[in-house]
């Protein structure tokens, strides 16, 4: 219990007066810095109300002196940012593909522009570099399903691949398998011929039944020696460069069942300068045209 | 002169003394919440989740995806740059509870629908690394063969109800038509699509629906919902 307050010898200061086992508390006040410090926070977090938003109302709020808003703040700025890309951006976008080529300058800006936008946004599915993933093509090989001409890119991206977009490119290989277009042993034909037109057939069966089936069924699109035909999206079935695989079996599961690849239009999250970048990157990549 | 040791001396003092400095603190925060007609935004397209968005929505929970992925576009230049507009609270008005998170070890999720192709996104989470060599995502390929537990969709809808979503009789009642039509790209969606705009049907097996099939379909719809294109911060102040 409190006894009486006393005056410390050593210190000079009081003590608290009380004392456990014979030991005494110094009252020593917070030091004085302590205290200035903690006034001047007091004082600034009032002009900090004052300026900023702050205090909720019953209809509202108070919106502050200088009327500061994040979602103001950040829409100005992307606006200032968009504004110096624009010098750049503007002559990319009205300047034809060609003529961005011989303009080294413009060429650098469409580069980088290209390359972090495809960082971002194609990485994922085509990969780093455009070296493709099992299932999502490579961009870096002369191998093109739709065509490896700048202005061919453009398009690609700008509406994407069977999406909703009604510009979007379109191509639907029947489900020759699946709906019973043809009967098992026939697809294994077809397969079989195929895997002749690659050079693949080591152990010389024969195909000739498989080559009917496929004049048939797979020249309209794929042509005569497999060699794929790009206005209707139908892959080169000789190149080394494929999609789902190469063995008989993906062959065959690719004919029953055909896996039909989708990608995004971009044209609502990229602006036109943007997706021209891309393109000149994506041609960069080793197999523009 | 006043001296903060009667107070600190007098434990009903202290008490009363603390329970009102407190109170002046929620009343000044709380009260606003009974006279302001609404905290969220005005915008168009919101709509409830699709039956298989609320069930993979729900496994999106289970999973955990929120111990890495946010759901959240901050007002900041950079994060508006790569991922798109900032979010918004109505983007989250129907979720119970929001999965705003703030773990953000993988990209934000607030935009992705729309963004991938759905068949990225199955095979995305079956073997992550295959399609992003550096990625530290686990696995998720045992969703693929994991048949989604359905039956009580129609209650999870009602849940969903009471809590305030506003869920019509008629799509608690369609609630597994709805749900086996955007699971099967092969199924008629007409109605689905009607009664929820711009739901994303997922490719889907001919068999039964998968856990992948409901987590792909509300991964796709993610930030896709709202009409951003006559919005400005003035009209989205409430």
């Amino acid at each position: 219990m409190p006894t009486k307050i006393e005056k410390d010898v050593i210190s000079g200061r009081e003590t608290t007066g009380q004392v456990w086992d014979g030991l005494r508390e110094l009252n020593t006040p917070i030091p004085r810095w302590w205290l200035y410090t903690f006034i001047a926070t007091c004082v600034w977090s009032v002009g900090y109300v004052v300026v900023y938003p702050s205090v909720p109302g019953l209809f509202g709020y108070y919106h502050g002196a200088i009327g500061y808003s994040t979602r103001v703040e950040v829409n100005s700025q992307v606006a200032s940012i968009a504004a110096i890309r624009a010098r750049s951006m503007d002559r990319i976008e009205a300047t034809p593909f060609a003529q961005i080529a011989s303009d080294p300058k413009l060429m650098a800006v469409a580069m980088a522009a290209g390359k972090i936008t495809f960082a971002n946004n194609c990485q994922p599915c085509h990969g780093a570099g455009g070296g493709g993933r099992p299932g999502f093509p490579t961009l870096a090989s002369d191998s093109w399903i739709w065509g490896g001409k700048l202005e061919d890119i453009q398009t690609s991206v700008q509406h994407g691949i069977r999406n909703e977009d009604p510009d979007a490119r379109m191509s639907q290989m029947p489900r020759f398998g699946v709906d019973g277009l043809l009967k098992p042993v026939e697809i294994a034909a077809v397969a079989d011929y195929v895997l002749a037109l690659r050079g693949a057939n080591k152990d010389g069966t024969d195909v000739t039944a498989g080559g009917k089936l496929y004049a048939e069924n797979c020249v309209a699109c794929h042509g005569e020696k497999g060699e794929g035909k790009r206005e209707v999206g139908a892959p080169n079935l000789r190149s080394a460069v494929n999609l789902y695989g190469t063995s008989k079996d993906a062959i065959i599961a690719q004919i029953s069942a055909p896996r039909q690849g989708v990608m995004p239009g971009w044209n609502a999250r990229l602006d036109a300068a943007t997706i021209k970048s891309v393109a000149i990157y994506v041609h960069s990549l080793g197999g523009g045209e | 002169m006043f001296r903060h040791e009667w107070i600190e001396k007098n434990a009903i003092l202290l008490l009363v003394l603390t329970l009102l400095t407190i109170s002046v603190g929620g009343i000044v925060e709380i009260i606003p919440l009974f006279t302001i007609e609404t905290t969220i935004e005005r915008v168009v397209g919101m709509r409830p989740y699709t039956p298989l968005e609320l069930m993979g929505r729900n496994l999106y929970i289970r999973e955990g995806c929120y111990t890495c992925h946010s759901q959240q576009i901050r007002a900041l230049k950079d994060e508006v740059e790569r991922y798109g507009h900032f979010s918004l609270a109505a983007e989250s008005m129907y979720d119970h509870p929001f999965q705003w998170g703030s773990k953000r070890i993988g990209p934000d999720l607030a935009r992705v629908g729309g963004k991938y192709s759905s068949d990225w996104h199955y095979a995305h989470l079956v073997n992550p690394q295959e399609l992003v060599p550096e990625s530290l995502m686990p696995k998720y390929g045992f969703m693929a063969t994991t048949p989604l537990d359905f039956d009580h969709i129609d209650k999870h809808l009602r849940a969903n109800r009471i809590v305030g979503v506003p869920y019509t009789d008629d799509q608690i009642a369609h609630a597994k038509d709805d749900l086996l039509a955007q699971a099967n790209a092969q199924m008629d969606a007409d109605a689905l699509m009607k009664r929820y705009p711009k739901a994303v049907v997922v490719p889907g097996n001919d068999r039964a629906p998968t856990e992948l099939d409901a987590l792909v379909a509300y991964l796709q719809m993610l930030g896709t919902l709202v009409d951003f294109s006559n919005t400005s911060p003035e009209k989205l102040q409430q």
